[in-house]
């Protein structure tokens, strides 16, 4: 009996490999479009103007656009339309401030792209201060066309640097799942991977009919941690995928399905939520030994682990009292308290880099429906960002200047980057699709 | 006794993809394919239809109407769904009626497998939906214990809000989300 078996077993699987073989080629990884829905007119009033291209044909791409993005969505900046420069400078000794006096700049960016070589450029930009005539910070860079939007982002970076004192966190990476039906009614889930602002996106895992969600970035910016199915009979289980090389496993076998991975600010330990029979609880898990440490005990819904940035602290959500609410607990267990108390529901939150903000789903009730909230832990405020009704699993960028949060526009699920302060929008969707989960890394 | 072996053929599948599954790998892009889900989707009753209240504000395990025409209403056996109110794991009255009557008919028929699948509506964050649809699940299969179903022949598993029957936004669909599907 046990011979036959394991003939039939493997013919089973030649069986399988062969069918899925035959239907890879055709599934395209989905890109997303990307669109300003609600602009600022408030911020820096700053001109950049369109960097001079020394090439043959066309510059590759155009930094001058991806610079203008970055810095418009993320709030702090108001940028003035190219039509009404009156000189388009290249370079700080071409620059005659008072032009850029007249229209009402506060700081300029000028700057140059090079071909020095078959796939190979030389980028230089240059920021100025208008009223102080003088240049606040110039850089050059050498790249391949490949490279370009990145040295794009890390421009950004270092404009957003010299005016707000905040690390810029343009050049970093986001993750998000989408979700289409196949003509067949099938579900293809697709995790991704993107640029901050959703170009050069990739595929990292497609899955059919097994939903994906939950993914996590391990700190150094290697792993994702994520939550999906290894087949339709056995329950949730996070998983471990190297992004370089494609490698995944799953992190543990529990006794009980497992769920929101979260990753500990040094990298070693992962909090997660483990259900046995049928209770989920926070646990720690050392990523290195395997070792599992029980955080939370308690026959209440406890999930959604979040570490706090000194990695003393977890908050949770938890259904204790009644109705989804977050609470905190140390990293080594022990007493477990209260954090919201505002609001009918609070859930899914997670710390900004100074732990002094949490961004969470809120209902404040009367029929409101789900929102991004801004809660403040040391004086109970909650600011509420969002006027939709099924806002969910925010972000903040890893300088905490931004939000990425997933919503509903129509039927379809959309990704929607919004300042801290909530004044600008920017929607990122599919053409066909959701687009959810997002999470958004530490580093590059 | 051709249905347990039947079941076992998709258990066994089940265990086979998933070894199969782990395993596969393409340059930096990784596919898993679910092939035992048309199989077992096939066997659930979506019919039974409840409706009604919004439960949003009402307290859990306030009796919510059934539609009355349902052919299924004589025969629990024959209702493979049984409904929840909203962020609630207590069963209904109607949906202890059926869950009782496959305990009944499970515990009289060792050997046969049941698979508890709980999912729920798309309100509240995925994450806190997982574990509900897990404690709906687990209802359920402390009543098929208590009713003497051997705790090894349950399997639970929640999909959260991940796998809807109605696509809608509203109560009606969302009360048919809520719910634990009774699967062997």
């Amino acid at each position: 009996m046990v011979t036959r078996m394991k003939g039939f077993q493997k013919a089973l699987v030649l069986l399988f490999a062969a069918a899925t073989a035959f239907i890879l080629p055709g599934r395209a990884a989905a890109a997303l479009t990307i669109e300003i829905t609600q602009g600022g007119r408030s911020g820096t009033p700053i001109a950049a103007v369109p960097f001079h291209w020394q090439g043959t044909g066309d510059p590759p791409v155009s930094l001058r656009s991806i610079i203008a993005a970055d810095l418009h969505r993320s709030g702090r900046f108001e940028l003035l339309p190219p039509s009404d420069f009156l000189s388009k400078p290249s370079e700080f000794s071409e620059v005659r401030y008072k032009d850029w006096r007249l229209i009402k700049a506060e700081v300029l960016v000028v700057g140059r792209i090079v071909e020095k070589g078959p796939d190979q450029f030389e980028v230089s930009f240059q920021l100025l201060d208008v009223y102080r005539e003088r240049v606040k910070v110039g850089l050059r860079y050498s790249a391949t066309a490949a490279q370009l939007r990145q040295v794009a982002h890390q421009i950004s970076d270092r404009i957003f640097y010299e005016m707000t004192g905040i690390k810029g966190a343009f050049d970093t990476r986001i993750a998000y799942v989408t979700m289409q039906l196949s003509d067949g009614g099938d579900r293809i889930y697709q995790l991704m991977i993107a640029d901050s602002d959703g170009h050069n996106a990739q595929q990292i895992l497609n899955t059919t009919n097994l939903p994906v969600l939950s993914p996590a970035w391990s700190p150094n910016g290697q792993w994702l941690a994520y939550v999906s199915f290894s087949d339709g009979r056995s329950g949730a289980n996070v998983w471990l995928q190297d992004i370089s090389t494609g490698t995944r496993r799953p992190v543990a076998r529990f006794d009980g399905a497992a769920s929101a991975p979260a990753w500990s600010p040094d990298g070693k330990s992962l909090a997660l939520t483990v259900a046995a029979q049928g209770n989920t609880d926070i646990y720690v898990l050392e990523v290195a030994s395997g070792e599992l440490h029980r955080l939370t005990k308690h026959q209440a819904i406890d999930t959604e682990p979040a570490w706090s940035p000194d990695g003393r602290y977890l908050v949770f959500t938890s259904d204790r009292s009644g109705r989804p609410q977050i609470y905190r607990v140390s990293r080594n267990g022990g007493k477990v308290e209260r954090l919201t108390r505002e609001g009918k529901e609070n859930a899914g939150a997670s710390y900004d880099p100074t732990g002094k903000r949490l961004v969470m789903v809120t209902n404040r009730g009367q029929g409101a429906g789900y929102q991004i909230g801004v809660f403040y832990p040391a004086s109970g405020r909650t600011d509420v960002l969002t006027d939709g009704t099924l806002d969910e699993s925010p972000t903040f960028s890893p300088n905490g200047a931004m939000i990425l949060y997933a919503t509903r526009l129509g039927s379809d699920g959309v990704l929607v980057a919004v300042s801290a302060d909530g004044r600008v929008r920017q929607v990122l969707k599919l053409t066909d699709g959701d687009v959810r989960e997002p999470a958004w890394s530490a580093s590059r | 006794m051709q249905r347990f072996w039947t079941i076992l053929l998709v258990l066994f599948l089940g265990v086979t993809l998933a070894g199969c599954a782990a395993s596969k790998k393409k340059g930096g892009t990784v596919e898993v394919e679910d092939a035992t889900i048309g199989g077992s989707e096939t066997e659930v009753t979506t019919e039974a239809t409840a409706s009604g209240v919004d439960s949003d504000d009402t307290t859990a395990g306030e009796i919510i109407t059934i539609d009355q025409d349902d052919a299924d209403m004589d025969d629990p056996l024959g209702q493979r769904v049984v409904y929840f109110d909203f962020d609630s794991s207590n069963l209904t009255p109607e949906a202890q009626r059926v869950v009782e009557a496959h305990a009944q008919y499970l515990s009289s028929n060792p050997g046969m497998a049941v698979v508890l699948e709980g999912h729920a509506d798309e309100r509240g964050t995925r994450e806190y939906n997982l574990a509900l649809g897990e404690r709906r699940a687990n209802a359920v299969s402390e009543i098929f214990q208590a009713l003497g179903v051997a705790p090894d022949a349950i399997r639970t598993i929640s999909y959260g809000e991940e796998r809807p029957i109605s696509m809608g936004q509203d109560e009606s669909a969302w009360s048919l989300n809520r719910r634990v599907e009774i699967l062997y």
